[in-house]
């Protein structure tokens, strides 16, 4: 290389560096211009796409509020959509304490239906043939029991041999599936496999049908906020994270805490699970958890992996997944276009925490650093 | 004194009740809600969309009058959207997927003065609310006679010696091994057989009502089997998707697929649900009472056929499906004819008698006799239906749905 080119190094149109440090007011003036650029751009992809809009573009502003009517217009979609945050901040809870430790548990969904296959079962055998308070113990027993085994089995794979844990808790979600579907055809004798709402199994009320599950959820939250950020297993769960090696040097047994932490992570999943089937569908398909276990997996990482702060991610993806089906009934357009919106929301909002962390170069910032520093 | 009280209150209070369902609802105030399980993209939740939209346009009805909900999922979520709908005023609420039928039955438990609908449901002559219904059609004799033209095709196969191999061959897609689809697909195997004698079929099963690929490869894995024709009983495009390809001829369902198909697509049979959402306004302006359990037939408009695709159907098809349409109306031909010899055997034999279970049970036990004045009494006990013999001639290459 000569002189001459050495002297001239070639500088990007654009580069990244990584912020030092933003300051909170920062971070959050961030989010709060992604979130305003994301429904802007929400509002010109429906107005392209809903001919409702084109034919009367005032309605613009309905377009906008029908995503506040999707989940407060009447006190039952305000009470559903507390329930349905609920039992999604469960399954992202549970996903929590193995994300902390970088073990990357995809397997969220495959978890949760265990634990509603679980429940039912239970529910089918032993449904009327022992006392109703009995039956939702069992039940419970069940769903954490197969939640359980269903995060125990990767965790001591990877533990023992060191197998990719995101592969293999992908791979049981498969797995549990189709044990659902095997169990609908042994059940169902006339080959429909729908189950259909079974009679026995249904958790008592506490003012209405939701309450009693949005209490557990909130007990739950706070107690894993305290479990995770104050105890010794929160602790090791941390530096396990960090670095199996620090963890190794201080005396911490990597092994126990991953299957310690996947035992917590799955039972928590099938916590959910049984919510799902003693709480609300008192059946089992091959679609009850419905996707959550993949949504849960964002919520938590959105929510920063803080129990407190998922709380209001999870309340977002709730309240835009309720939005959509709004938009969808209230200017008929099927299924798939609100769920493009959502995602365009949920782009912008992913986009505005790489904003907080990185900043953007234009060429001829680089020279003028040089330039500041030859100074001095 | 208080037993005469109590006496006139109740005679008030049925007389308010008569009087509330003589009363009618005026046009303007009728508001119907649709609950779908999947969206347009399904051929049988879009023919549900389409009928709605299309009895709406018969009825007058506006725009805001009809409401649509789609994706809704077999669980407490259709209970919670059912209810949804009645607090945005609606007064007919209608779901349309099997599983969907518990969660309609705790909605109607609500809302006792709404009226509650539900397509091929089983159990609303067996609950007894008097605002629950359920609905089928005949659909059986649509099958039928889109079996016909299935029967012509392989004919004329077999007339040019392109049959693939002894005797002509249909495979069948069918999602589920229950009644719906068993009528569905024996129904559709004996108009074959009522004009190609020879003729034998071969079922796959894919244990589920939306998957393409699997319905795909289904039809695919029956096409390698020596399958002369494909015909389905699922709801995504795989099966006619895959018999374009492999040009081998396909009889649809749920609706034309000749867009896609144009060279293989021969006819398809369906259910043209609009009269029942008709029936279902009004019976309901009217004040009348609905039907526990409705039964569309070709007559109603229920039981249709698209046009048939000239370029892919034997010669003569559209003339011999008139030919037999008339003699089902007339009622001198019946789809489950047990009285000709040979038509309809088990194991060789002829069937004389046939318990079927008509009454939901959780064990499913049969419980009413179906099979009376030589032949087999298909939808008339219920709306949904519940024939389910394996017929000889039908072969279930996988029954662990």
């Amino acid at each position: 290389m000569s002189s001459r080119q050495r002297n001239e190094v070639r500088e990007p149109l654009v580069h990244l560096t990584k912020r030092a440090s933003t300051s909170p007011a920062r971070a959050w003036a961030i989010r709060a211009i992604a979130i305003f650029l994301g429904l802007l751009v929400c509002g010109i992809v429906a107005f392209l796409l809903i001919e409702k809009l084109q034919q009367n573009p005032g309605k613009i502003g309905d377009f906008y509020y029908t995503f506040i009517r999707g989940s407060f217009s009447t006190n039952r979609k305000l009470w559903k959509f507390l329930k349905n945050t609920a039992i999604l901040l469960c399954i992202s809870l549970a996903l929590t304490p193995a994300f902390r430790m970088r073990f990357w548990n995809i397997g969220g969904e495959g978890q949760t239906l265990t634990g509603v296959l679980g429940s039912i079962a239970v529910a089918f055998y032993l449904g009327g043939k022992v006392p109703e308070w009995l039956l939702l113990i069992l039940m419970l027993f069940a769903a954490l029991a197969s939640g359980m085994l269903w995060g125990l089995i990767p965790a001591v794979f990877k533990a023992r041999w060191g197998t990719n844990e995101t592969l293999f808790t992908l791979m049981m979600n498969y797995v549990a599936t189709f044990l659902v579907s095997y169990f609908l055809v042994i059940w169902v004798p006339s080959g429909s496999s729908s189950l259909g709402k079974l009679k026995y199994g249904k958790l008592p009320q506490i003012y209405n049908e939701h309450l009693l599950i949005v209490l557990i959820i909130l007990a739950l939250t706070i107690g894993l906020y305290i479990y995770l950020n104050y105890t010794k297993h929160g602790y090791e769960i941390s530096v396990v994270g960090e670095s199996v090696r620090t963890a190794q040097y201080v005396g911490i047994n990597e092994r126990k805490v991953i299957i310690r932490t996947m035992i917590l992570s799955g039972a928590l999943c099938g916590l959910a699970g049984y919510l799902i089937a003693a709480g609300a569908d008192q059946t089992v398909t091959t679609n009850s958890a419905g996707g959550q276990g993949f949504t849960g997996i964002l919520v938590a990482w959105l929510g920063k992996f803080n129990p407190l702060i998922m709380i209001l991610t999870a309340a977002l993806i709730q309240l835009l997944n309720q939005g959509a089906g709004q938009i969808s009934q209230d200017f008929s357009v099927n299924n798939a276009l609100p769920n493009v919106i959502v995602g365009i929301v949920l782009f912008f909002i992913i986009g505005a925490e790489f904003f907080i962390s990185y900043e953007i170069h234009f060429r001829g910032h680089g020279r003028r650093e040089a330039e500041r520093r030859t100074v001095k | 004194m208080k037993k005469i009280v109590a006496l006139v209150l109740a005679l008030v209070l049925c007389l308010t009740a008569a009087a509330s369902l003589a009363d009618g609802i005026a046009k303007e105030d009728i508001k119907l809600g649709i609950i779908t399980l999947h969206d347009e993209q399904s051929t049988y939740d879009k023919n549900f969309i389409d009928s709605a939209k299309k009895a709406a346009a018969n009825l007058g009805l506006a725009e805001e009058q009809v409401i649509i909900v789609s994706g809704i999922p077999e669980s407490d979520e259709c209970r919670q959207k059912a209810l949804d709908l009645v607090d945005e005023g609606c007064n007919i609420v209608f779901a349309d997927s099997f599983g969907h039928e518990d969660f309609m039955i705790e909605a109607a438990k609500e809302f006792p003065e709404v009226t509650f609908a539900h397509a091929t449901g089983t159990k609303a002559h067996t609950e007894n609310l008097a605002n629950f219904h359920n609905a089928f059609a005949s659909i059986y004799e649509g099958r039928y006679l889109a079996g016909v033209a299935a029967g012509l095709k392989l004919n004329e196969i077999k007339a040019a010696g392109n049959l693939k191999g002894e005797v002509p061959m249909i495979g069948y897609v069918g999602a589920f091994t229950y009644a719906e689809v068993i009528s569905g697909y024996t129904s559709f195997y004996l108009g074959a057989k009522s004009v190609c004698p020879d003729v034998i079929m071969k079922v796959q099963f894919t244990g589920s009502w939306y998957d393409e690929i699997g319905e795909k490869a289904a039809a695919e894995a029956l096409i390698n089997a020596g399958a002369d024709l494909i015909s389905q009983h699922a709801d995504s495009m795989g099966a006619p998707t895959a018999c374009e390809s492999a040009g081998i001829p396909n009889i649809s369902y749920n609706g034309s697929t000749v867009d896609a198909c144009p060279n293989t697509f021969i006819v398809a049979s369906k259910i043209d649900w609009a009269p029942y959402f008709e029936y279902l306004v009004n019976q309901t302006i009217a004040g009348e009472e609905i039907a526990t359990d409705w039964t569309g037939t070709i007559e109603t408009g229920s039981v249709v056929l698209t046009d048939v695709n000239e370029a892919a159907a034997a010669e003569g098809t559209v003339a011999k499906i008139e030919e037999v349409k008339a003699e089902l109306l007339a009622g001198t031909r019946k789809v489950f004819d047990t009285a000709t010899e040979g038509f309809i055997t088990v194991d060789g034999k002829p069937v004389t008698s046939k318990l079927a279970d008509v009454d939901t049970d959780a064990a499913f036990t049969p419980d009413t006799e179906a099979v009376a004045d030589g032949y087999f009494h298909e939808s008339e006990f219920r709306s949904a239906p519940y024939f389910d013999l394996t017929i000889d001639g039908i072969e279930l290459l996988n029954s662990a749905f």
